[in-house]
């Protein structure tokens, strides 16, 4: 039997990825990625 | 004979290589290290699916448990500026990440799980993790990665990553003790939070070397949503009870410490398929996308195979 969960959730956490990248949030990542995250570090 | 040596090396003894590559490929702009900066390109707002800090000089893509916590850390001043970011970019990764092979970024990903795997060779007697443990990562998830940067706020509505701040020791040693030698600018800001975090990082690295792989079960959150998704996704694990003897060889050799007979698609299995190689009677496999395979079948082409 061919199991559908997997696909669906797939598909579901697809779309919202998709939408989490329209909305702009890839930059937001970015930004933090390319500052150095005192927190990180043990100096925030 | 040879092709007996190439089946029964298959999965298990290339693992740390993938390891080694992954660990290298997710760090690999080397020249930061010379510079004392960090990597600024723009693709590194890709998420990396492991737990690998984006302030580690070398670093190509974002952590995702960092770029998460910093998503719900903001997401009360981004709501009040009518801001439309919730993290989802994040959230969908990990989950489509999770549906297609559930936990196994940790077993052959993750530079962190390749890194306490290293010390845990390190000859000294063992010791085995108490399984109830392994719930504490979800209490981790739920509270430093989830509410407390949700609730606890500043006059901005801006929260804290309370997971990077406090715990984790990834950040301190992939990011702080290089940072620290490399950049002098940052030396004076050294204070508590720097010490307890060192303090904390030593802690995990001796319980890294008398347990396997203890900050994966018990501690990382990134494991706990990848592990969520064992039971769901796509790669599965499989046991064929008439085949098990109940010989607990899986069970010795996993680096996770778990009777995989009794649960195949554990939320604790990182997938390393050690037990499907190590298995001499053929009765763990796995299977993805219709196709199964148990190491068993690859011995049998050996005459000297007893399978």
């Amino acid at each position: 039997m061919k199991r559908k969960l997997p696909w669906v959730l797939l598909t579901v956490f697809l779309g919202i990825m998709v939408v989490g990248l329209l909305f702009g949030e890839y930059k937001t990542v970015l930004e933090k990625a390319v500052t150095v995250c005192l927190d990180c570090i043990g100096i925030g | 004979m040879v092709a007996k040596d190439k089946a029964v090396r298959k999965p298990r003894e290339k693992r740390a290589w993938y390891q080694a590559a992954f660990a290298l490929g997710i760090n690999a702009w080397l020249p930061s290290w010379f510079k004392g900066e960090i990597f600024q390109g723009g693709v590194k707002g890709v998420c990396v699916p492991g737990l690998n800090c984006y302030s580690c000089p070398s670093a190509m893509g974002a952590c995702p448990i960092g770029a998460l916590q910093t998503s719900f850390a903001g997401l009360r001043f981004n709501l009040s500026i009518a801001e439309k970011k919730f993290g989802l970019y994040v959230a969908g990764f990990l989950g489509a990440v999770g549906s297609v092979v559930g936990r196994m970024p940790c077993g052959w990903v993750c530079p962190f799980g390749f890194i306490q795997e290293l010390f845990h060779k390190i000859p000294t007697p063992k010791v085995r993790m108490p399984h109830f443990m392994s719930y504490f990562r979800y209490v981790v998830l739920a509270t430093m990665v989830v509410a407390l940067p949700l609730l606890i706020v500043d006059q901005f509505g801006y929260g804290q990553t309370w997971f990077c701040k406090w715990i984790c020791p990834a950040g301190t040693l992939e990011a702080g003790i290089p940072l620290i030698l490399l950049k002098v600018d940052l030396r004076p800001l050294v204070g508590f939070m720097y010490y307890w975090k060192i303090g904390l990082l030593v802690l995990f690295i001796g319980w890294f070397i008398l347990s396997r792989r203890p900050f994966c079960r018990a501690v990382c959150p990134l494991g706990a949503i990848f592990g969520l998704f064992n039971k769901a996704s796509l790669f599965r694990m499989a046991v064929d009870d008439e085949k098990c003897t109940l010989c607990d060889k899986c069970y010795k050799d996993c680096p996770v410490e778990i009777k995989i007979y009794e649960s195949p698609n554990s939320p604790d299995c990182v997938r390393c398929l050690k037990c499907v190689s190590s298995c001499k009677f053929g009765a763990i496999s796995y299977e993805f996308l219709g196709k199964r395979e148990v190491a068993c079948d690859l011995r049998a082409k050996s005459p000297a195979s007893s399978c």
